[in-house]
Formats: C-alpha cells, sequence, structure tokens
C-alpha cells in the first residue's frame, strides 16, 4: 500500500484490507513505537470531527511523529477563498501525509489526484469514511474471531449513513447475512443493495429491533436524526422504536457485540455500557491502532 | 431494392464530403446539435427529425458538409443517441458506416446531478463511468452518486 492514498474502501482490495488489520494487531500489542519520529502528518479537518482528528493524531503522537494542521475551515486559508487544489498542493510539500475531512463529496479523491504525497480520507461529505469501516471491520474480526458467515445487523438511519453503506459493500466479500433494522423512510438504498445481491448474499428487512437481537452476531447501531424526515411527525413515532436497552438484551447469543460508530445520543442506553455485549468504546479505540497501521503501511515502515 | 435505393439517395446523396448522423432519436436532435455546437459552426449542415423509419418508426439525422467527427465527438453523440449511426461521405461515396459505441468513461460534457459534488464547487472537470449502458447510468469518479439520463445537464 506504499504511497497508496486511500479514499474509498473499494480502493483496496480483500487482501489489503485484511493485511492492514494484521497489522492493526500488532499496534495493538505495543501502540507505543517510535516509528514516525521522521515524519511529518498533516490532518486538515474542513469541517469538524473532534473524535476522528483525535484519533489521528493520537495515532501519529504515539508513534513519535509530528502533525500540522487545522481543525475547521475559518482557522485556514479556505476563509480567504483559496481553491482545495492549492491548499493540497500547498500543504503537500510540508508534509509526507495528508488525512483530511472535507464537507463536499469527490473532495478526497479530487485531492489525490493533485497532492504529491498520499490522502487519507477521514470523511468527504457524505461519500466515504474508509478508516471507520476498517476499523469496524477489526472490532468485528477480534469481537468474532472471524469475519466470514455472520449474522450482521445494522440499525437506524441507513439511508443516509454512510458509515453503514461502506461496512455493508466491505462485508459482502465475508459472506455475511445482512439484517438491516430501519423505519421505511430510512431504508438501505437498493444502490448499496446492489452489491448484496451481486455476490449473491441473503438480507432481510426489519422496522422491530427486538426481532434481530436473538440470532445476530453484532448489532451495529447509528443514530436517527430529526432532519432526515420529511415529516416531523415521523420522526416523533419512531424515535424511540430504535433505542436499545439493556432488559432488550436478555435472550441475544451469547458472543453479541453492540458496536455503533459514536458519537451516541440516545441510541443506547447507559445501563448498555456495562454490560459484557457493550462492545463501541473498545471500537473507538481499535480506530487508533487500525490508523495507526494504515499510515505505518502508506509510509512503507510496515 | 429500388425503394432502399431511393430512400439511400435522399438521404445521402446530396454530400460530397462530411458526416451524416443517422438514426437519432427524433426527440434529441436538438441536443446532439447543442451538445455538438453545431448551432454556432459555419459549414452547411441539414437536419430532419421525425422522419419515417423502418427500424425505429420515427428518427432524426444530421448531416454536417466537410466535417468528420473525432473520438470525443462521437462520444458525446453515444451518450445522447445511443442507436445513432455515423456514416462517413468522401467524393459522394460512403467510406464508413458504423453505429456509435457507448463509451466507458464519460469526460467533461455532463454535469454531475449531486449538488454537494466537489465537482459543482471547484473546478474540477466532471468523469463518469458508465454503469449501466442501457439505462445509460454515469456514476462520478468523485462523488460516487450515480446520474442517469433523465438528469443530464451539458456542460
Amino acid at each position: 500500500m506504499k504511497n497508496r492514498s486511500l479514499v474509498s474502501i473499494n480502493d483496496y482490495s480483500k487482501e489489503e484490507y485484511l493485511k492492514i488489520l494484521d497489522i492493526a494487531e500488532e499496534f495493538e500489542k505495543n501502540p507505543k513505537q517510535k516509528i514516525l519520529e521522521n515524519f511529518v502528518i498533516a490532518t486538515l479537518f474542513f469541517e469538524p470531527s473532534t473524535r476522528t482528528r483525535l484519533s489521528f493524531e493520537s495515532a501519529v503522537n504515539q508513534l513519535g511523529g509530528k502533525v500540522i494542521g487545522f481543525t475547521d475551515a475559518a482557522s485556514s486559508s479556505v476563509k480567504k477563498g483559496e481553491s482545495l487544489r492549492d491548499t493540497i498542493k500547498t500543504v503537500a510539500n510540508y508534509s509526507d501525509l495528508i488525512v483530511m475531512r472535507h464537507p463536499l463529496e469527490g473532495s478526497a479523491r479530487f485531492a489525490s489526484e493533485v497532492s504529491s504525497v498520499p490522502i487519507i480520507n477521514a470523511g468527504d461529505g457524505a461519500n466515504q469514511h474508509p478508516t471507520q469501516c476498517l476499523l469496524d471491520l477489526y472490532s468485528i474480526r477480534k469481537t468474532q474471531g472471524k469475519l466470514d458467515n455472520l449474522h450482521i445487523a445494522f440499525v437506524g438511519d441507513l439511508k443516509y449513513g454512510r458509515t453503514v453503506h461502506s461496512n455493508v459493500i466491505a462485508l459482502t466479500n465475508f459472506n455475511c447475512t445482512f439484517h438491516f433494522v430501519s423505519p421505511g423512510e430510512l431504508k438501505l438504498p437498493s444502490a448499496v443493495k446492489r452489491h448484496i445481491k451481486e455476490r449473491n448474499l441473503e438480507y432481510y428487512q426489519y422496522t422491530d429491533l427486538n426481532e434481530v437481537i436473538p440470532f445476530v452476531d453484532i448489532l451495529y447501531m447509528t443514530r436517527i436524526q430529526r432532519e432526515r424526515f420529511s415529516d416531523p411527525v415521523e420522526y416523533e413515532k419512531v424515535k424511540n422504536a430504535y433505542i436499545l436497552n439493556g432488559n432488550m438484551l436478555g435472550n441475544c447469543k451469547p458472543n453479541l457485540k453492540v458496536l455503533h460508530p459514536l458519537p451516541r445520543v440516545n441510541e443506547i442506553n447507559e445501563n448498555v455500557d456495562d454490560m459484557k455485549e457493550a462492545y463501541y468504546f473498545q471500537q473507538a479505540r481499535n480506530g487508533v491502532y487500525v490508523r495507526q497501521a494504515l499510515m505505518a503501511s502508506i509510509l512503507g515502515i510496515k | 431494392m429500388e425503394s432502399k435505393k431511393t430512400r439511400k439517395e435522399l438521404i445521402v446523396s446530396a454530400l460530397e464530403n462530411g458526416t451524416v448522423i443517422d438514426h437519432i432519436p427524433s426527440k434529441n436532435v436538438f441536443q446532439v446539435i447543442k451538445m455538438l455546437n453545431l448551432d454556432s459552426f459555419d459549414n452547411q449542415i441539414l437536419f430532419g427529425t421525425n422522419l419515417d423509419s423502418r427500424r425505429y418508426g420515427k428518427k432524426g439525422i444530421i448531416k454536417v458538409k466537410n466535417k468528420f467527427f473525432e473520438k470525443e465527438e462521437i462520444n458525446k453523440i453515444a451518450i445522447v443517441a445511443p442507436t445513432a449511426t455515423l456514416i462517413v461521405i468522401k467524393d459522394f461515396e460512403i467510406i464508413e458506416k458504423k453505429p456509435v459505441e457507448v463509451p466507458e468513461v464519460v469526460d467533461k460534457f455532463i454535469k454531475c446531478i449531486n449538488p454537494n459534488c466537489i465537482t459543482n464547487h471547484e473546478n474540477v472537470p466532471t468523469k463518469f463511468s458508465v454503469i449501466d449502458k442501457d439505462a445509460m447510468k454515469l456514476q462520478c469518479h468523485y462523488c460516487e452518486k450515480t446520474t442517469s439520463k433523465e438528469n443530464f445537464i451539458f456542460i
């Protein structure tokens, strides 16, 4: 993966992202290695995303690298009217690798075409967020011991959730069975279902969260946002139907783990946090290892 | 045979050198003219629409004197008029007659439908891969959203 940008989860083959997961395991055992001492990583956040930025910066800092960058467009030259092309071409002179988050879709792909250093997409609008997908795959593999033949439920906003879309597409490589739980208005788009059908895999759709809990291995929760509904009454009707409560997990499989990309608002009750099924905070920690693995791999160190 | 010959003469014989774009869907004739900038072209151009066609019922046709289309222009024709046939004429003779081919990649001349796409905000030429040649669906190389023929806006 040396010198190759990661813009979309489809940019890497199945073998390549499994390789990243293997390297991430090494970093989990030993996350503080001074292997990035001679490297400068730019984190360009054209829109704020504290969690993702801190995760990348923690990953770099723990490996001894230096971070430069900005945390939102208001504190950068973008405010003066500089084009993305010029910002990227300039920052590429100052760094060995650029991590970027941008509100426009396709911005990271464009940046990767004009940059002289590799780009890691840390989210381009509603399009892609491949490192989230990699850390989710890592978390699934770590908790289940494998990625193949699992029953995975995605819950909440399946229409607009880019994380759900890239996870589903990535998991079609592993013969998983998909269970989609959402209100009617927020069902998984047919463009994503097409990937499942192409692989002849099975998927099922539900509106009741309780239905899937007894037989799935992974329960991937996402937030439902009020502004996604054309009719606010519809939101009021469904807003409590997709909240996971500790008492709902009584008859789940022993290996079930609950994942969430965070931030959580109220879709997982805090009474789940201390249960053995809760995995979302460890999931966030895994993000650091996966990002370390990815950066080390792109910089040609691992 | 006689009627076929007459028909061919009616369509092409007037052209000494140039290209005939035949079998254009009638409703797309003006789109093809606009897209190829033929409206600002100085050469002699004849066009017809809603002509009888054995194969399609109705068809459109455009004849351009002393013009031989480049690959990029032919790709544009294929996107708007995938049924079209190009007939190249030199010295009143048909040199080449072939259907247009829908390309794998479409560059620069169609706008991405996604208002949040980088190509609609910065000076980035659009680029699509053709993911469905029959329904004419294009996937944006940048934002990965699909633009279909009913939403085509030409740049």
